[in-house]
């Protein structure tokens, strides 16, 4: 098939495109390169420096020893793994049962509570009633606080629940014959059958928690409970570097925050950054089971 | 008799059935829990968007005021701007964020070169894995009088100026940012209706003649429509939802002109004013209309296209 001749215009198109991914792939890397060199540069330097940045200039590694000294970067990192460790347990356990009732033709409620739960997707009570709930509930200034709301995403609900559907409904029935009940159907059939999904569920979840830090600020007061979004959100928005400077001359702190700000953007990032590569292809097969139902 | 028969035999099955699938009923509480604790209390809590609500007094001891709140919000200065902004930056984000995708996905999908595409997929990607604050923190950086974004515009708009200060320049940092974050992940769903084409009516359109171009008008456009129609029918639905948290992170005093939007104000004279019963009011003005627009847009797209979330 490729033997065919091209013609001209094709040829051009080819060279184009090829050309235009090269300048995507750039425009997409390039914020984070700069970070990295600015986050090695000198301080004396970044501060006078304008435009952009190829190379680390007059290389130091200040910023990230200024950073290994403060405390709440890695307490906000312990935080997260918290959240990240019990919330997507309950996120996954939840869904699975959600998803797993949900898709057994014999439950006979089955519809209604579809129905139910998707209107929860294009309607809400909005976000004050959902604050004074939470609030009503004692969860406030706690870590739950960040766990229990965020324990069901209906849209991964309705993912994984597409994707049981699929599973024949023989095995289910030999199984009952067999004498085995719903709890052992799920846990030895159904779940070891549905690994991928489950991959993908844990990854969206785990992403979700990482990235969230709104529900943090509104019901967290203790610095202590801090996830790391929102110590990033005090250097990084509110430019807040003096927690991070205070073993340091008071004529250098401003300098140092200079740079301080990136290497946290690169600590905080970076780990993430490496991994995605190797598990998206999972991302991408939730995208698709999710586009089946659309 | 017949009728007693019929209710102590549907008893039975009842019984049956529930000694059956006990299991199931066990693990759905937790799920309806969820439901009615996390969203429909909060729906019934909007009832305080009616009253004079004070948190001390609760929700049956508040004063109830009926429309009051709905009035005054749109009888309210900052309606027109509030509409304005939440519309112009849904709007844009609509054109430039839901159409940019579908175009990456038709030009990779042209990449012969499978080592190649799979790098490019891989970074356009990237984005999508970095926390917003950590993207909003970079945005004020690069965009800051001395950053190199600025820097790299400064010929444009005359000076090396902190961009997030000046109005008019926010929609077009928002949307171009939101467009760095989503585009490359977007595309995943239109790859994957693209990969489910089948090859067949290419080659019969290429046997009839069709060149790349017709190809793509006919065979790759009409293939890849119902998910297009589904995510613009998503889209329209949360028109009105602009993402707040981004917008949280990144405005400031200076900009609320162009900047605030309805979940902004919400968030604002909520949780800074204490002005709780107006801001639901706003809040569950803002769901409705979005509500609204949803049911529209797949009643429209049904009417159609034959294409519809329900």
């Amino acid at each position: 098939m490729n033997k065919i001749k091209k013609s001209i215009g094709e040829r051009i198109f080819e060279v184009f495109n090829i050309v235009f991914m090269c300048c995507l792939c750039i425009a997409m890397l390039y914020p984070m390169i700069h970070v990295l060199c600015a986050s090695f540069s000198s301080p004396q330097f970044m501060s006078g420096h304008k435009g952009i940045l190829l190379w680390p200039k007059d290389f130091t590694v200040n910023a990230y020893k200024l950073m290994a000294r403060n405390p709440m970067i890695l307490k906000g990192y312990i935080n997260t793994l918290i959240i990240l460790v019990f919330g997507v347990t309950l996120n996954i356990i939840l869904t699975s049962f959600g998803a797993y009732v949900l898709s057994r033709k014999s439950f006979i409620m089955r519809s209604k509570i579809m129905m139910m739960i998707v209107f929860t997707m294009y309607f809400s009570g909005g976000i004050i009633p959902f604050y004074f709930t939470v609030r009503t509930l004692g969860m406030e200034n706690s870590l739950l606080a960040l766990i229990l709301p965020s324990a069901i995403s209906t849209y991964n609900l309705i993912i994984m629940r597409t994707s049981f559907l699929s599973i024949p409904d023989s095995l289910e029935e030999s199984a009952r014959l067999d004498g085995a009940g719903h709890f052992v159907i799920l846990f030895r059939i159904v779940i070891p059958l549905s690994k991928a999904v489950i991959a993908v569920m844990i990854l969206y979840y785990a992403v979700g928690h990482w990235n969230s830090w709104f529900n943090a600020m509104l019901f967290l007061s203790d610095r202590k409970k801090f996830p790391l979004q929102l110590i990033l959100r005090e250097i990084l928005i509110q430019n807040d570097t003096s927690m991070m400077v205070q073993n340091v001359g008071i004529g250098e702190q401003g300098l140092i925050g200079e740079t301080i700000k990136y290497a946290v953007i690169i600590v905080s990032t970076v780990p993430i950054l490496c991994i995605y590569p190797f598990i998206q292809k999972y991302f991408e097969k939730g995208v698709m089971i999710g586009a089946v139902k659309g | 008799m017949n009728i007693k028969l019929q209710t102590t035999y549907k008893r039975n099955w009842i019984k049956t059935h529930f000694r059956q699938n006990w299991e199931l009923y066990l693990m759905i509480i937790p799920i309806i829990a969820y439901y009615v604790i996390f969203c429909y209390v909060p729906m019934y809590g909007t009832v305080i968007a009616f009253q004079n609500y004070s948190p001390g007094k609760g929700i049956l001891g508040s004063k109830w005021v009926g429309l009051k709140h709905f009035i005054d919000f749109l009888s309210s200065p900052d309606i027109g701007r509030l509409l304005r902004n939440t519309v112009t930056i849904s709007i844009n984000t609509l054109i430039f964020g839901f159409t940019t995708p579908i175009i990456l996905a038709l030009m990779m999908n042209e990449l012969r070169q499978a080592k190649f595409k799979r790098v490019v997929q891989t970074v356009s990607y990237m984005p999508h894995f970095i926390s917003v604050v950590v993207i909003c923190g970079m945005i004020k950086d690069f965009v800051s009088s001395d950053g190199f974004i600025s820097t790299f515009l400064a010929p444009l708009i005359g000076e090396n100026v902190d961009m997030l200060t000046r109005e008019k320049m926010f929609v077009p940092i928002y949307v171009t940012s939101g467009i760095w974050q989503t585009l490359g992940w977007d595309s995943i769903i239109y790859m994957a209706a693209l990969s489910g084409i089948d090859m067949q009516l290419y080659e019969a359109a290429k046997i009839d003649g069709a060149g790349k171009w017709n190809q793509m008008r006919y065979v790759t456009i009409p293939g890849i429509m119902p998910t297009i129609i589904i995510m613009l029918i998503l889209k329209i639905g949360s028109m009105l939802s602009v993402g707040y948290e981004k917008i949280i992170l990144l405005y400031n005093p200076l900009i609320y002109n162009t900047s605030d939007v309805i979940s902004t104000y919400v968030y604002r004279l909520g949780f800074e004013s204490q002005e709780w019963s107006y801001t639901s009011a706003v809040g569950l003005f803002n769901s409705i209309i979005n509500f609204i627009l949803l049911v529209s847009a797949n009643t429209i797209s049904r009417k159609f296209n034959d294409t519809s979330l329900w």
